[in-house]
Parts: structure tokens; C-alpha cells; sequence
């Protein structure tokens, strides 16, 4: 899935995509569907798909293309696409910096450094994993410490093994997959060990990743020490009581080889800071109004790199957006600007976008802070105020919450601000 | 005969975030009797199907020689029996391909009599 | 294997052994550095908090009193020739209650005494408005302009690499198990050569004790003494610009907050005897101790913003002195209980051992010409134009192997070419792996890299070292099967 046509770089582009993920392809796609001419899209990788290109299970585009694909067939999906609407993908180049008149430096295989010129600017460039040390575990730092991403790369891609016996910390879907990663390629788990008193991932991949293979969950329990000079051989892991403690005298030893670190993923924003983009300290990535566009003008941002989803569905629908209003803003439209702000109120812990116009209709992205079964959504007026309300069935953190916002919903109000919550019914 | 010896078997429903805890009663002659637990028809039809023939889809490795990378991601074109999983990538652990290899490409027929193919889950082309 | 007649073998590649190393390789001498680890700097070196102290904290009544200061001067040529980092950012000693004061005092008397210029007492309005995230409670401060940062574990490849190019001979994995003296030649025994030599020096750090016992010669004994290291992520660069110290108290020396060379925050070290020199391990009560000395200096220190942390352990003698020189063995030097400043100190150290193997009979005729080591390129503080040359000329250069630290492949590779061989010798001398994703993202193109350049497999790479493999090969037996279209 190589493209392997020759570039040749313009000095001046309508709109240019950071990230060739589904995010940044989705954009670029509908930017030229919304009539950019010269639409580039870049990624430092060798092709382009993005993290999907070793999320080899399958689990992707049910909602979007109405077909469950894996990743790899997702990605190709996609770039093809992408490749047939005229976009050009730039792969093995980095963006480096995008000053404040978006001139953008790349660092190119192809082409070394070079500067280019750009209209809009969609960042997509995506997220990291969180690291052991972002989580202090103490002990020693011998060799086998691994993020849960960074093994699924090596055994999906480069065709190697982290170890014998693998102890995974966090139980969200990365985790999980991994734990049946290394089941079938002949590698011991040894348990998967998750600090919450509930489990991060999907039911389905609890039941598909971990009963299926007699993989024991231990919830309310972590990691406390690692143990080995130059390889691990060891790990101490203990409960946490309802403060979330390590209770330190029913700790028990586990030994294993290897450790994966399997505690979330966090927007990568170095480029968000280097523009002084305005962020959103929960999500980590820009704040972004109901045209996907940040604080800056021109300059977009779409997928994980405002804020983390589970479901790669959701990622191209706010690519659709972000790019689409690329594409017209390069063209030169500059749609007025919302008209109300979205404050996250009792268990919502992050809504996008940040703010929405009252004429025209919205998806809005949440995440809830507790898992609730019955339960309403509501939005309040500063008042407090019930402007509209709709009841949600289950809700948990570790899936994000959506709400269609038709025009006629915020009819008739006034205000520039919105409470938004999701309480108990 | 007797109803009454019953076998009480759990499943943890995979149809929605609820992940209502299912338990499927079977009598003397391996006959579900009654299910429970389920919030939904989906829960129920889950748990038959998860009691009396459970399947997975499986999505692994091969190895490839001449690629981009050393490994192809592959899938099976159906699901197969749950039991057959581990023997399949078993079988799959051995397999060696060359590229250039498209996606969709057949890579082994009829996995272990279970009718389903293995295929290729993306292109990839020779490198020169 | 047998090796050729040596001059001089130093036992250890740390700093200090890496700084006598280099001191010899500007005389005509057959010299050979050994070292146990995969790499030289491994030990306490790599490990600590990379202060070329100011000088005013030690008295003068002491080696390592006197050392400090020479050795302080003694940076600045060393980094013009080798081209490691290294910044004079200067301190600032903080009194937080009247109690301290004395302490301060005693700071302008020793650099007085030592005729430190330039060592002054400032206000507390001078203070805030210099370092306006020292806490509001400090009363006044001493300030020092000759304190350094410097990345020491550079600071040993380089000197290494110099030392090199000069004709010492470097090995590494060679642990010295044995010494014997035949009155007059020195037999070195290492698990894989024996070295023949008039002179040995013990810089062996934590196993100095051990060496010299293997040369007969008793007396003294290391203790152990471990600190842990905290780093910040690099947001908050320049939350101070000078190193901040506590007054010291009789009982400790306190945390202090150190701007690292690449712009961390550094919150460190703690210190805690240890029974096992070997014991490098991080602890929840380190961290604590550490961030709540911190946190008096600088209040907005949060442990949320650790991305890396680590320990080393200093190499302790009775006394708390420095013990170098001969010993009843001759052509034996012990450079013994090398802790805390001993990084400062090295290049003086370096120079008097030189000197006592002179008087000791080594004659050390200069070389008239010394070969120059080649500075390593640091592409991202590079100007876009440097940057667009190095990437037209080098095709290695276009490609970003850690994406936290901007690391390109040709760094990656020429740290290879200068004898990098571990995935921790990459990160100590490029950087990959160092930012905040921790080698998430590179650990992986690094082992890739390694395993291409070295020739070996990935499954061969190591962290740091035999026993610290990385991955494994796929175990299996391979089938060749011929793809067919659907
Ligand atoms: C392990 C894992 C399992 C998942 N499983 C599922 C699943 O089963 N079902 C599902 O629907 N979703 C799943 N997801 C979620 C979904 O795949 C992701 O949310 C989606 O891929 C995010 O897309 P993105 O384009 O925002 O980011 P990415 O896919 O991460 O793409 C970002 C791209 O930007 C590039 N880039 C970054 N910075 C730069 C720069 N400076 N210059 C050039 N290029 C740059 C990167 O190389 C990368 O290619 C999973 C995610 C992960 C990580
Ligand atoms: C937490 C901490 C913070 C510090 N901060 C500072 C500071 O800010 N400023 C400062 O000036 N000093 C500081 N120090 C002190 C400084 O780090 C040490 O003084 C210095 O690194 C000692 O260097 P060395 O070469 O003697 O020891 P090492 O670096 O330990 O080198 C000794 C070498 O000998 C090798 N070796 C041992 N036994 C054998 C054997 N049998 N055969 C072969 N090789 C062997 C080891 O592998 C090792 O590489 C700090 C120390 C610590 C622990
Ligand atoms: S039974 Fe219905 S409600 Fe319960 S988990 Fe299954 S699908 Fe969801």
C-alpha cells in the first residue's frame, strides 16, 4: 500500500494535513471534495494509515463504512481513497514547525528540508502512549518494560517477540488485544493487572482477549516494584484500597520477562505548542470550535490529536469536518464564529468541540468521569435552566458518549453558555 | 427424568457497553432450558450462540520475505469453531509467503477443514 | 589473548577513569582502559546530577575540597575540544530562615579563601525577581556564576573517544578478576585477556575496594551511598535558570533543582546508605523525600510532571574524603572514594594522577600532534540552513528517529560509528529515548538500527549489556507457501 509515485513538492499548497492517519486521509479527502485544489498530506512513517497499520484485529468501520474491517484493511481503504480524490501522500517526512503565517518546515526523505506555503493547516498527528514513568512505578529500570503500542508494533510489523512471560498493567483495549497477541503467537500472559475496581476495555474484548484464553483480570490491583538488573525478572504487585493505595502487605511477586504498560494514550501536541495553540488540559489536545478550527486561524485539528477515541469511526466523521472546513477555508469562506460555549458540568469530563453555533447541527463528543447504567444527558442554561435533555442508557468512561444536536434544539436560546451533564436518572 | 439437573453456565454479554452478566441453564440432555441476566433479545441470542457453538474470527501474522516488513497481517474469512483458534495460528506460525502479496489474496485454503480461507489483510508490494 | 606491554591500565571507564585516560593519551604511553560494562560511563557516571559545582560548598581542607575548584576551571577547555554539553548556569544557595544564614557565610568564606571570584550575597527582591519560582519565604541567597551543567555521560564518551583516537586502547566488557605482581611487571586478568603493565590505576568506583584488594592492598572499604533522580518533562523549561540549593545542615545536603543541559527540570538527588552497591532502585519514599526538599525551594514542583527517574549510587570512604594516591604496591595508584563532587573534580583528578605517576617513575614525553575527535552534530539546535546542508549531503539526516528529542537517523548512526552498541549507549549519546514518550516510539527503530549497522540480530541488541536482551525471535519452523489471488 507503498505509494509509490514521485513527489514533487509545490512551494505553496491550498491545504496541507499533519498525520496520514484516518484522521489526517479523512481530511484531506474532504478537503478536496470541498474544492482545495492542492491538498498534501504528510507522515513521518514509511506509509501511511497511522496506528492502524498494526492494529491487525479486526473491530474497524462497522459504523462508518457499515463493515467490520481490521486495521490494515481500513488504512488501505482509506489511502486508496485518498489517492483516487487527487490528494498527495508524503510519506517518511516530518513536520517539524508551522510558524504563525503557516509556513510549514518538513523533514523529507525525498526531499530534505523544505519549507512550504500553505492556505489551512489540519493537524492530525495523532497520539502517544503513556509511559511507565508517567506512572512512577518504583524499582529498577532493567530491560523488558514495554508500552503495549510499541509491542504490538514489534510483534505485528517487525516479526519479533518482548519476551516469554508477560505481565500487562491496564486493562483498555490495547491491552487486552495484546493479551491475545501474544497468547496466539505462543508467549505466556501472566495476568492483567488494572488499578480501577472496573475493567477500561470493551466487554467484548474481555470475553474475546482474556476468558477465551483463561487470562486472569485482577481489578483494584497495580504494579508496585520492578525487579532485575538487566532484564526483568520480576514484578511486585499489590491492591489499592478505595483511596487507590497500594495495600503493601498483600502484595504478592509475579515473575515474568517482560511488562506492558498499557495506561492510555495522550494527544501528540508538540506542534500544538510550537503554534501557542490554546489547549484543553483534560484532553490534552487544542481546543477546537464546531468547524474543528483552533484557536488560530486557518489551522484545523482532527482524530487523536484533540482528544483520544476508541472507535476509528468516529475519527474519519470529525476528519469530514475538520477537513471539509479546510477546504473552504482555503477557498476563502469564513463562517461566523459560534455563538456558544460547552461547559462540562456533573460527570462529563471533556466535551468537543469546545463550541457550537445555535443554527446549524452538531455532533458533540463527550466523555463521562463514572460509569452509570441509567442515566440523561442534559444541557443547562447559566440559570441552570434544563434546555434540553435525552436519556443515555449505559454509560462508561472508556466509551465516548455522542449527542446530535438538530437546529431546532437550541431554539429559543439566548445565552452563550451551555452546562453539559450526564447525572443519574 | 428429572428438570431439575440443571447446569448453570455464565457468559459475559459482548453486545453493548452494559455487559450484562448471562447465565444459560442447561438440563440432562444439553438442552437450554432458560436463559438469564440478559437486558435485550441480543443477550439472549448471544448467549445461545456463545453456549452451543461458539466462534471467533481470528486476525494474525505470516511471514513474508521481500516486503516492507517481515510479517503480513491475515484474517480468516469467516469465524471458526472457538476451539480451533489456538491450533490455527499454530499452523499459521509456520507459514512462510514472498511478496508481493494484495489484499484479499488467498494465503491458505480451507483452514483445518473449517471452510474458512486465510487472506491477506493489506497489499504489500516487492521492495526493490 | 596476550596483549602487547603496557604503560599504564586504568581499571574503570567512568569519568574519572575516562578523564585520567584521556590526561595519558596526550603523552607517548601505551595505555589501555578497561571497564566491565557494554560501554564506558555505565557506572555512577551516567547517574547523577551533572553539577559542575562552583567550589564554594567544599573546604579547603580537604582532597576533594581542593580538587573541586581546580576542576571547575578546568570544563570549559575540555568541552571546546570534546563538544559535549555543558553550560555555566550558575547557583544560587537559598536561606529560608534566619537559622541558614550562618550557612551562607560560610559559602563567602570558602570562596574567599579559595579566591572564587564572583561569589556574592543577594537580596531576597534580587532573588525573586531573578527566579521568580523560588518560594516567597527565602530570606537571601548566595549566588555563584561558576557553577555548570554538563551531561556527564557525553562528557565520558567524548573523553573516551579522544583518548581513542590517541592510541589508548579501550575495553569494554572486561571485568578485572585478577592482579599479580611479579616485582615488576603487573599481569591484569580480565575473563577474556590477561594485560601486562608497569602501572595500574583503581578507578573502579564501587569495585575500587575490590581492586585493590585483588593488588594486595587492604585498608580501606566503599560504602555505598545511593541518590535518586527525578526528571520533569520539558514544559517547564526555565522554570529556574540556575541551579537552586538549600542551605546545607549538618544532617544533609538537601534536594536541589537543577535545569538540566537539554532544558529538564531535574529534582535530586536523595541519599541513602545502601548495603548493595548494586542498588539502584527507585523507591516511593525516595520520591517523596526528594520532592518534598524540592517543593521548599520551588513550590509548583508537582511529581505529575516526572517523566524519568532514576539512581546512582556514590562510591563512599571512611572519612568522606577522596583517597588517591600510591599505595605499599608498587605502580599501584588507588583514585578511591570518588563521590560527590567527583564528576566536578575529574579533570583535576586526571592531571594529579598524571603527575604522581611522573613522580613514580613514568616518563611522559608529550605527543608533538594530537589527533582531534570530529564534535557530534546535534541537528536540532542546528539553523534551518545547517540543517537543509547536513540533510542535501547526508540522506540519513532526513529522517527523525525520536520524535520527542528530534534525533535523526544520521545521529543515531554516527554515535554507532563512534562505538555506540547498546540501545542505552544510543540514548545516552543522541538522546533517543530520553524525551517524555521515554523510547516508546524510538526503542523500536533503535533496536532496528543497531541490529543494521552492527550486523546482528535484532533479538542481539541489548538495553544496556549482556542479560538486558530486548526481543525474541519468532521460534518457529517456516513453510514456503505460494500466495493465490481470491
Ligand atoms: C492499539 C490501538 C487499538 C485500537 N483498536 C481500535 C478498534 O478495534 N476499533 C476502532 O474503531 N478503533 C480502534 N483504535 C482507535 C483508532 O484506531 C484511533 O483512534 C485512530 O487510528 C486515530 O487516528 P488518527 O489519524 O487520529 O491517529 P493515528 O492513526 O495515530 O495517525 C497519526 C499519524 O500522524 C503521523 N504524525 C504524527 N506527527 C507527525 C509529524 N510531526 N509529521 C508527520 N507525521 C506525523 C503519525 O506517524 C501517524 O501516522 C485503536 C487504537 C489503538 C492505538
Ligand atoms: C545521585 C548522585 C548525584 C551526583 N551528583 C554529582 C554532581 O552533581 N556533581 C559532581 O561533581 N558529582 C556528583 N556525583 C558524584 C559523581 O557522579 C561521581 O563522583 C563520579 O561519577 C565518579 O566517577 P568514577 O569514574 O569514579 O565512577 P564510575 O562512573 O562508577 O566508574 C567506575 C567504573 O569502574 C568500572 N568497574 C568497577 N569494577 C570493575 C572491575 N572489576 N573491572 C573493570 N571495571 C570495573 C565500572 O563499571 C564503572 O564504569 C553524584 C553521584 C550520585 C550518585
Ligand atoms: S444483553 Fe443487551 S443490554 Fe445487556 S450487554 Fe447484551 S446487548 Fe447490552
Amino acid at each position: 500500500m507503498i505509494d509509490d509515485r514521485p513527489h514533487v513538492l509545490l512551494p505553496n499548497y491550498d491545504v496541507v494535513v499533519a498525520g496520514g492517519g484516518p484522521a489526517g486521509l479523512g481530511a484531506a479527502v474532504a478537503a478536496r471534495e470541498a474544492g482545495a485544489e492542492r491538498v498534501l498530506v504528510v507522515d513521518r512513517e514509511a506509509e501511511a494509515g497511522g496506528i492502524l497499520l498494526q492494529c491487525i484485529h479486526s473491530g474497524f468501520g462497522l459504523h462508518h463504512l457499515g463493515e467490520e474491517l481490521t486495521g490494515p484493511e481500513y488504512a488501505q481503504r482509506i489511502l486508496e481513497n485518498a489517492l483516487d480524490d487527487g490528494v498527495d501522500v508524503l510519506t517518511n517526512a516530518y513536520l517539524l514547525d508551522i510558524d504563525n503565517d503557516q509556513n510549514l518546515k518538513l523533514l523529507s526523505a525525498d526531499h530534505g528540508v523544505a519549507i512550504l506555503d500553505t492556505e489551512a493547516t489540519v493537524l492530525a498527528m495523532g497520539a502517544r502512549e503513556r509511559t511507565r514513568a508517567a506512572i512512577r512505578i518504583p524499582g529498577r529500570r532493567p530491560a523488558g518494560i514495554f508500552t503495549a503500542g510499541a509491542a504490538q508494533r514489534l510483534v505485528n510489523l517487525n516479526g519479533v517477540l518482548p519476551g516469554r512471560r508477560v505481565v500487562i498493567l491496564g486493562s483498555g483495549d490495547i491491552g487486552l488485544i495484546m493479551a491475545r497477541r501474544l497468547t496466539l503467537e505462543g508467549v505466556e500472559v501472566a495476568g492483567v493487572f488494572e488499578l480501577m475496581p472496573h475493567a477500561n476495555g470493551l466487554s467484548r474484548n474481555i470475553v474475546q482477549c482474556l476468558h477465551d484464553f483463561d487470562i486472569p483480570l485482577h481489578l483494584s490491583t497495580t504494579v508496585v516494584e520492578i525487579h532485575g538488573r538487566d532484564r526483568i525478572d520480576k514484578v511486585t504487585v499489590a491492591p489499592v484500597d478505595a483511596q487507590m493505595k497500594p495495600v503493601l502487605d498483600k502484595a504478592w511477586d509475579v515473575p515474568c520477562d517482560t511488562l506492558l504498560v498499557s495506561v492510555g494514550l495522550i494527544p501528540e501536541n508538540e506542534l500544538s505548542r510550537e503554534l501557542r495553540l490554546r489547549l484543553d488540559p483534560v484532553t490534552s489536545g487544542p481546543i477546537v470550535s464546531s468547524t474543528m478550527e483552533t484557536s488560530r486561524d486557518g489551522v484545523f485539528a482532527c482524530g487523536n490529536v484533540v482528544h483520544i477515541h476508541d472507535l476509528v469511526d468516529f475519527v474519519s466523521a470529525e476528519a469530514e469536518l475538520a477537513g471539509g472546513h479546510a477546504g473552504r477555508f482555503a477557498l476563502g469562506a469564513r463562517p461566523p464564529h459560534d455563538n456558544v460555549r460547552l461547559q462540562p458540568g456533573k460527570n462529563v469530563a471533556y466535551c468537543v468541540p469546545h463550541t457550537v453555533t445555535t443554527d446549524q447541527p452538531h455532533t458533540v463528543y463527550m466523555r463521562v468521569r463514572k460509569p452509570l447504567e441509567k442515566s440523561m444527558l442534559r444541557l443547562r442554561d447559566a440559570e441552570g435552566d434544563i434546555v434540553h435533555e435525552r436519556r443515555l442508557r449505559y454509560v462508561v468512561p472508556a466509551e465516548m458518549v455522542t449527542l446530535k444536536l438538530r437546529p431546532g434544539v437550541l431554539d429559543g436560546f439566548q445565552g452563550d453558555a451551555l452546562q453539559v451533564e450526564v447525572v443519574p436518572r | 427424568m428429572t428438570n431439575d439437573e440443571r447446569t448453570t453456565y455464565a457468559y459475559l454479554c459482548i453486545g453493548c457497553p452494559l455487559g450484562c452478566r448471562l447465565e444459560v441453564d442447561e438440563d440432562s440432555h444439553g438442552d437450554i432450558v432458560e436463559i438469564r441476566g440478559s437486558s435485550c433479545r441480543k443477550g439472549d441470542r448471544y448467549a445461545e450462540q456463545e453456549h452451543t457453538d461458539p466462534r471467533r474470527g481470528v486476525t494474525t501474522t505470516v511471514a513474508i520475505d521481500g516486503g516492507l516488513w517481515p510479517r503480513l497481517p491475515v484474517k480468516t474469512s469467516g469465524e471458526i469453531p472457538k476451539d480451533r483458534v489456538l491450533a490455527a495460528c499454530e499452523v499459521l506460525r509456520r507459514v512462510r509467503i514472498e511478496a508481493p502479496v494484495e489484499m484479499g489474496d488467498v494465503i491458505v485454503h480451507d483452514l483445518l477443514g473449517t471452510g474458512c480461507d486465510v487472506v491477506a489483510t493489506r497489499d504489500m508490494a516487492r521492495m526493490t | 589473548m596476550s596483549e602487547p606491554m603496557q604503560d599504564v591500565v586504568v581499571v574503570g571507564a567512568g569519568i574519572v577513569g575516562a578523564a585520567i585516560a584521556h590526561e595519558l593519551s596526550r603523552n607517548e604511553l601505551a595505555v589501555t582502559l578497561l571497564d566491565r560494562e557494554a560501554e564506558a560511563g555505565f557506572g555512577t557516571s551516567k547517574a547523577n546530577s551533572g553539577i559542575i559545582h562552583g567550589g564554594h560548598h567544599t573546604d579547603t581542607d580537604t582532597l576533594k575540597g581542593r580538587l573541586e575548584w581546580v576542576g571547575n576551571q578546568l570544563w570549559d577547555p575540555l568541552c571546546d575540544e570534546l563538544g559535549f554539553g555543558f553550560a555555566r548556569v550558575g547557583e544560587l544557595t537559598v536561606a529560608l530562615t534566619e537559622a541558614d544564614l550562618p550557612a551562607l557565610d560560610h559559602l563567602i568564606e570558602n570562596a574567599e579563601e579559595k579566591d572564587i571570584g564572583g561569589v556574592e550575597v543577594w537580596s531576597r527582591d534580587r532573588i525573586c525577581a531573578a527566579e521568580p519560582q523560588v518560594t516567597r519565604g527565602v530570606i537571601a541567597g548566595v549566588f555563584s556564576p561558576h557553577t555548570a551543567v554538563v551531561n556527564p555521560y557525553e562528557a565520558v564518551f567524548g573523553l573516551v573517544e579522544a583518548a581513542v583516537a590517541n592510541n589508548v586502547r579501550l575495553r569494554t566488557l572486561s571485568p578485572v578478576t585478577d592482579l599479580h605482581h611479579d616485582g615488576d611487571t603487573w599481569t591484569v586478568t580480565t575473563p577474556s585477556a590477561t594485560f601486562a603493565t608497569r602501572f595500574v590505576v583503581n578507578a573502579a568506583g564501587l569495585g575500587a575496594a575490590a581492586i585493590a584488594h585483588m593488588a594486595g592492598v587492604d585498608g580501606f572499604e566503599i560504602r555505598g551511598r545511593k541518590g535518586e533522580e527525578y526528571l520533569l518533562d520539558k514544559r517547564l523549561r526555565h522554570l529556574v535558570r540556575r541551579v537552586i540549593y538549600p542551605c546545607p545542615t549538618p544532617l544533609s545536603k538537601g534536594t536541589l533543582v537543577i535545569p538540566t543541559y537539554d532544558g529538564t527540570i531535574m529534582v535530586g538527588p536523595t541519599a541513602e546508605e545502601v548495603d548493595d552497591p548494586d542498588d539502584v532502585t527507585t523507591t516511593t519514599a525516595g520520591e517523596s523525600t526528594a520532592f518534598a526538599g524540592a517543593r521548599r525551594l520551588v513550590p509548583s514542583l508537582s511529581e505529575r510532571d516526572v517523566i524519568a527517574q532514576f539512581a546512582g549510587t556514590r562510591a563512599t570512604i571512611r572519612g568522606d574524603d577522596f583517597l588517591i594516591g600510591p599505595t605499599e604496591a608498587p605502580g599501584f595508584v588507588n583514585v578511591a572514594g570518588i563521590q560527590s563532587p567527583g564528576l566536578t573534580a575529574a579533570p583535576a583528578i586526571a592531571r594529579y594522577v598524571a603527575d604522581l605517576l611522573r613522580h613514580g617513575g613514568l616518563e611522559m614525553p608529550p605527543k608533538p600532534l594530537l589527533n582531534m575527535i570530529e564534535r557530534p552534530v546535534h541537528f536540532a539546535s542546528l539553523t534551518t540552513e545547517q540543517q537543509r546542508t547536513l540533510a542535501d549531503t547526508d540522506e540519513r539526516y532526513r529522517r527523525i528517529v525520536c520524535r520527542c528529542e528530534f534525533v535523526t537517523e544520521g545521529e543515531v548512526g554516527d554515535a554507532i560509528e563512534r562505538g555506540a552498541t547498546t540501545v542505552d549507549g544510543l540514548k545516552f549519546r543522541t538522546r533517543a529515548g530520553m524525551g517524555r514518550c521515554q523510547g516508546g516510539f524510538c526503542a523500536t527503530r533503535c533496536i532496528e538500527l543497531l541490529s543494521a549497522d552492527l550486523g546482528i540480530e535484532m533479538s542481539e541488541v541489548t538495553k544496556r549489556g549482556p542479560g538486558s536482551w530486548l526481543v525474541l525471535d519468532r521460534p518457529d519452523d517456516e513453510v514456503m507457501i505460494e500466495p493465490e489471488a481470491p
